[in-house]
């Protein structure tokens, strides 16, 4: 355990665990950084030192960590933010020092227990660079780089059409370093321990640990993971012993055939490898009885809904998927949609200004995919006795407590 | 040359596609699909023409 090692959330429990931190040089951070192999843990999983080196070659950087956790499978950020603000707070000072900024910013959703935690974390600091807090409306796409960025800038939390990318043109037009909260703790301890210490576990070419968020059957837990670790692995850590199938990813992630989860090592690639995402380290294993495309449909109207309303072909393409989705799983179904679907999971990635219609689009694709004996058979107008009754398994924002 | 549509300030007028119906199809909705990879030297004064025409100036025309 590295992050998750401090016993309390205050200043004196987190120097014990990891000692206190002495800022490197600039040129010190971003070479440990990028000897680490670190990859930001936000679900892009771009490399850390390539951002910092794009942003620190610009004039007056800011930085801006992602708190907000936007993804309702994941808890891994929040729980850093309660139980261990000072890693995510050293880390935006390691960032800045990284790139050589004097402003930082870090964007969380609205909760009492987040903002008493940073208060309470921000008293006992005396940081180098300020830090302002910002409080972000809960909305899917607000915790988007671009959109968080507009936001800091307008006040406004939807994604704007890129290029240019924050790194080049972000807070106030400045180089901005978008870095996901768990990055940031990462970085808080590479500042500390240097490369060769993180380097010391986990998968070669993806090393170090990595948070993630399981969710079963009734359950919920965060755990630290050496990267390379299998998908079943984890679930039976947590005591789920079996699953019909994985949610790998998250709501931008990807579904995964159970019998090929189990042994897949928790890495980018190996992810990618079988169309799935590690993205923010979010796990949910569906229970063997309940109905996969029911759990999908609603989700897809979810994230029809949480569209920007800014982009033609997702504002209209996602409502029309999810309305699909939704009489596939329970009816009335006209199988003359089957053409209409295909034609909008077509058409509708890479047409708008983020990836949210992606995102929406491969993880509907995979449903397809991986309960296609059970679309076979809703098709046919036998639907899954579960599909009856409501779905509710896959969390959405307001089942889950804060 | 290639062309880009801002699908942002896009708000599915359609001229893009009647100047350029050799590059630009629409979709159901009435919304572009572009494709960005380098345009025919023959329809570049025809793009040009699209770009210009569009009411909110979503279509752009860049170098490389």
């Amino acid at each position: 355990m590295r992050l998750l090692s401090a016993a309390g959330p205050g200043r004196r429990a987190h120097e014990a665990a990891h000692g206190p931190l002495r800022l490197p040089s600039a040129r010190t951070i971003v070479d440990h950084v990028e000897a680490a192999g670190l990859l930001g843990r936000g679900g892009a999983g771009f490399p850390t030192a390539r951002k910092m080196r794009a942003v620190a070659a610009g004039t007056s950087p800011v930085v801006l960590g992602n708190a907000c956790e936007g993804e309702p499978g994941s808890s891994k950020d929040g729980v850093l933010l309660r139980q261990h603000p000072h890693l995510i707070l050293d880390g935006l000072q390691v960032a800045a020092a990284a790139v050589g900024a004097r402003e930082a910013h870090l964007c969380t959703h609205s909760s009492a227990a987040v903002r008493s935690a940073l208060a309470a974390a921000m008293r006992e600091r005396n940081d180098r660079v300020a830090v302002t807090i910002h409080e972000v409306p809960d909305r899917y796409v607000a915790s988007e780089e671009s959109a968080l960025v507009n936001f800091v800038n307008t006040g406004v939390p939807l994604p704007t059409f890129t290029p240019p990318r924050p790194f080049e043109r972000g807070v106030k037009g400045r180089p901005t370093l978008v870095n996901n909260a768990e990055t940031l703790a990462h970085l808080a301890l590479i500042a500390r321990f240097g490369a060769e210490w993180f380097r010391r576990v986990g998968d070669p070419d993806e090393p170090g640990t990595s948070l993630v968020t399981v969710t079963g059957e009734g359950q919920r837990s965060v755990v630290e993971i050496e990267t390379g670790t299998t998908v079943g692995s984890v679930l039976t850590g947590v005591g789920i012993r079996g699953a019909q199938a994985v949610l790998v990813g998250g709501y931008f992630g990807a579904w995964v055939r159970a019998d090929q989860a189990w042994d897949l090592p928790l890495t980018q690639r190996d992810l990618k490898a079988v169309g799935g995402s590690l993205g923010a380290g979010i796990l949910i294993a569906l229970p063997a009885e309940l109905c996969g495309l029911a759990e999908t449909a609603r989700i897809a109207g979810y994230l029809a809904a949480q569209n920007a309303g800014q982009c033609g072909p997702c504002f209209n393409g996602l409502p029309a998927i999810a309305a699909a989705m939704s009489r596939l799983a329970t009816g009335p179904w006209d199988d003359r949609s089957v053409a209409d679907l295909d034609r909008w999971l077509t058409s509708v990635p890479g047409r708008g200004a983020c990836r949210h219609p992606d995102g929406a689009v491969r993880f509907v694709t995979s449903a397809l995919n991986v309960f296609a004996e059970d679309v076979v058979r809703h098709r046919r107008g036998h639907r899954c006795a579960d599909s009856r009754r409501p779905a509710r398994f896959l969390p959405l924002p307001q089942e889950v407590a804060a | 040359m290639r062309l880009r549509v801002n699908p942002i300030k896009c708000t599915a007028h359609g001229l893009c596609a009647e100047l350029l119906p050799e590059w630009i199809a629409l979709d159901e909705w009435g919304y572009p699909y572009v494709d960005g990879q380098e345009l025919p030297a023959q329809l570049v004064k025809d793009a040009k023409r699209a770009a210009a025409a569009c009411p909110v100036l979503a279509l752009k025309l860049d170098r490389g």
